[in-house]
């Protein structure tokens, strides 16, 4: 069971993030055209990287910075797949 | 053969740069790095080397020497949208407006520029090599004259591109 | 605490303000690409700033004796770069399907684009 030091700096910043992820899903649940979903999951996916490195930071563990890099480009390429999807194009 | 080199190079460099950990490397790494290097020289020599024109070092100082002034323009963008995120003043538009860059290259270089600084964010290109730009507070004078001056979007930006990737 | 310490507070702060100001432009914005603007361009700033002050504690670390750790500081450069180069090209393409897939930016007073797709359709 990890616990959690919550005067670390690091861990309040990672559940700051954790808010602002939440305020964004707010938009993805509501967001009236398909278009603003795709913008707040895209908006999700940089917090979640940004969350990612303040993790590894508090635990001192590489790895979980790691898994940032790979994170990060897989959800470009799933954002431009979506894009494209919108577009009516062939994937 | 010459494109084969310089992926291979590239993903060498990037394989030091990820396994280093404080101490020098072992011979195993440097070997599996070669290895994989090879490997991944192979998959991606024809998209990752198109032609050799950023191979130039002059390029790489000139880049360099724009992330100053690029980052000046991020920070006032950033108080620029927290400023209209407050106070919900926007007067938005699309505008269409020639750069007059002639390489690919360099297109994507200013377009991903201007969607990091004030008030601008690309939407479309088209063949002629023009700029499809959407404006969160559009200036009226700017409107007026019909080729769009690109001043009030870009600043500097152009001739900076023109200087790194043409 | 050390200038250091107070150096990496100072970063963290700044970098949750901009994210949380992306959060915030998300929900006031009227429209896709209004919106788009406050995504890219916060969030980028913020990671930039939390990265910035992740690593500044690895090098600090590294300078302690704690020697593996500054290849935390190495792998978060190379997360800050890969985030500086997808997160435009990102918000381009989403920008650009938006638009061909017909949603209109909301109280636009021009719209250059809109006329070229009507000149392309009556071809």
């Amino acid at each position: 069971m990890i616990s959690f030091d919550f005067t670390d700096p690091f861990i309040l910043t990672f559940l700051l993030l954790l808010v602002c992820m939440l305020i964004a899903m707010i938009r993805v649940l509501l967001g009236p055209t398909t278009p603003d979903r795709v913008v707040g999951l895209d908006t999700i996916n940089t917090l979640v990287i940004a969350a990612m490195i303040i993790y590894g930071a508090a635990f001192d563990e590489v790895i979980y910075i790691d898994v940032a890099i790979v994170y990060a480009l897989l959800s470009f390429i799933t954002t431009l797949f979506i894009a494209k999807y919108l577009e009516g194009g062939k994937l | 053969m010459l494109a084969f080199i310089g992926t291979t190079i590239f993903c060498f460099i990037v394989w030091l740069t990820l396994t280093f950990n404080g101490h020098m490397w072992g011979t195993d790494e440097i070997i599996a790095g070669i290895f994989l290097s090879v490997v991944g020289g192979i998959a991606a020599r024809k998209v990752f080397v198109k032609d050799f024109k950023m191979a130039n070092p002059k390029r790489w100082l000139f880049f360099i020497a724009y992330l100053g002034p690029f980052f000046y323009q991020m920070a006032k963008a950033n108080f620029d949208v927290a400023y209209r995120v407050i106070t919900g003043k926007i007067n938005p538009g699309i505008v269409k407006m020639s750069p007059g860059l002639k390489s690919d290259t360099a297109l994507t270089f200013l377009a991903n520029s201007i969607t990091l600084t004030p008030g601008t964010l690309s939407v479309d290109t088209d063949d002629e090599k023009n700029l499809y730009v959407h404006w969160i507070n559009v200036d009226e004078e700017a409107l007026k004259k019909m080729p769009r001056p690109c001043e009030p979007v870009c600043s500097t930006f152009p001739k900076w591109a023109r200087r790194v990737a043409e | 605490m050390t200038y250091v310490e107070w150096l990496i507070y100072i970063f963290l702060g700044i970098g949750l303000f901009f994210n949380f100001l992306a959060s915030v432009g998300l929900m006031r914005f009227p429209d896709v690409y209004t919106r788009l603007h406050a995504g890219t361009k916060c969030t980028t700033f913020g990671s930039i700033f939390l990265s910035l002050a992740v690593i500044i504690y690895g090098i600090w670390k590294y300078h302690e004796g704690d020697t593996p750790l500054i290849s935390l500081s190495i792998h978060t450069f190379i997360a800050l770069v890969a985030i500086m180069l997808t997160n435009p090209t990102g918000a381009h393409a989403i920008a650009r399907a938006a638009h061909r897939s017909g949603v209109k930016p909301a109280m636009a007073v021009v719209d250059d684009l809109e006329e070229k797709e009507e000149e392309n359709d009556d071809d």
